[in-house]
């Protein structure tokens, strides 16, 4: 097969499964009552979605990088403000890797 | 949940507001998918489209790892499914917004769905909300800062290198972390995220390279949390 064509068509078969992953969820329970336990359980997805994407990405990095988590988390819990707590996590990191280089 | 959805303008600069710093925030992890599109061959503007219309970076770089030439069509759209797999579970939450919208906008809303704006949407729900400005106000900038970054990242593919622990690129796990506080509602979140932590390492090793992690593992903990509930009541 041509190489541009074969390459766009990778990408449109792609941006077609990841539109079906956005839009299905959705579809598929606006056609379902769901129960009060599954809406119960939903209720706690937003939670558990992220700390399972959180944590594994955090254990196979490397260790400096839960200090920076440290930093977001209590600059997040403390301001609520999403720009300054990346900048923290970022910031924590520098100086982690430059008081390694140091000692 | 009953109060009728609306868009209002500030709802939408208030979502533009909160989008700015996540933009920066993410803009290193764009920068990457560009430098990497263009080490596997791409053209720029097959990055673009790429970035514009998969607009999913993880997936992206999976996809990309097992590049061919020809392009693997079969295995891309695979990886794409595989690692964008937990958007499904992110559509029914915001359902109340959702339905409350005429159908065209709301798949092309659907479209732009990603962690960050749903985690804003989500925490904004639960306290009340329901100005969808917020939403477009959020997505809008996060996709523009996407082009931007990716775009970037493909341009500067042969004159940067920069080492890919720099400290930089831990801002897009940051923004991850930053998202995930507010999301924290109590005590009863304690033994439901610990489970949902603690399957998603266990199938990180088992299933490398997927989001099945992320899906067993939140479902797990969605389900140890209505079980608890369900106790609590009886």
């Amino acid at each position: 097969m041509n190489n541009t064509l074969s390459v766009y068509l990778a990408i449109a078969a792609m941006a077609l499964v990841t539109f079906a992953c956005r839009s299905g969820g959705y579809l598929l329970f606006s056609r379902i009552t769901p129960s009060p336990w599954l809406r119960r359980a939903l209720a706690y997805l937003p939670g558990c979605i992220f700390i399972a994407y959180v944590v594994p990405a955090l254990m196979s990095g490397p260790p400096q990088n839960w200090g920076g988590a440290a930093a977001t988390m209590a600059t997040m819990a403390l301001s609520r403000n999403v720009g300054l707590s990346i900048a923290a996590g970022v910031i924590a990191l520098f100086v982690i890797d430059g008081a390694a280089g140091f000692f | 949940m009953q109060v009728p959805v609306i868009f209002t303008q500030a709802g939408f600069w208030r979502g533009v507001k909160r989008a700015l710093p996540l933009v920066g925030g993410l803009s290193p992890f764009g920068f990457v998918v560009g430098l990497i599109t263009q080490h596997h061959g791409l053209s720029l503007a097959q990055c673009m489209a790429m970035n514009a219309f998969v607009y999913a970076g993880a997936s992206e770089l999976v996809a990309l790892a097992n590049w061919t030439h020809p392009a693997p069509i079969l295995a891309a759209a695979f990886a794409a499914l595989v690692v964008n797999l937990r958007f499904a579970l992110m559509g029914p939450v915001l359902a109340p917004w959702f339905a409350g919208i005429k159908p065209l906008p709301r798949y092309a809303s659907l479209a732009m769905l990603v962690d960050h704006s749903w985690a804003i949407s989500v925490t904004d729900m639960r306290n009340g909300g329901h100005d969808f400005g917020l939403y477009v106000g959020i997505s809008v900038p996060l996709w523009l800062g996407w082009m931007a970054a990716t775009t970037a990242g493909f341009l500067s593919a042969n004159t940067l290198n920069l080492p890919p622990n720099h400290p930089l690129f831990f801002g897009a796990l940051s923004a991850f972390v930053a998202l995930l506080v507010p999301l924290w509602r109590g005590k009863s979140d304690i033994l439901p995220w610990l489970v949902a932590a603690g399957v998603a390492v266990f199938m990180a090793h088992a299933v490398p390279h997927t989001s099945w992690y992320i899906v067993s593992g939140a479902i797990s903990g969605c389900i140890t949390g209505a079980l608890l509930e369900t106790k609590r009541h009886e």
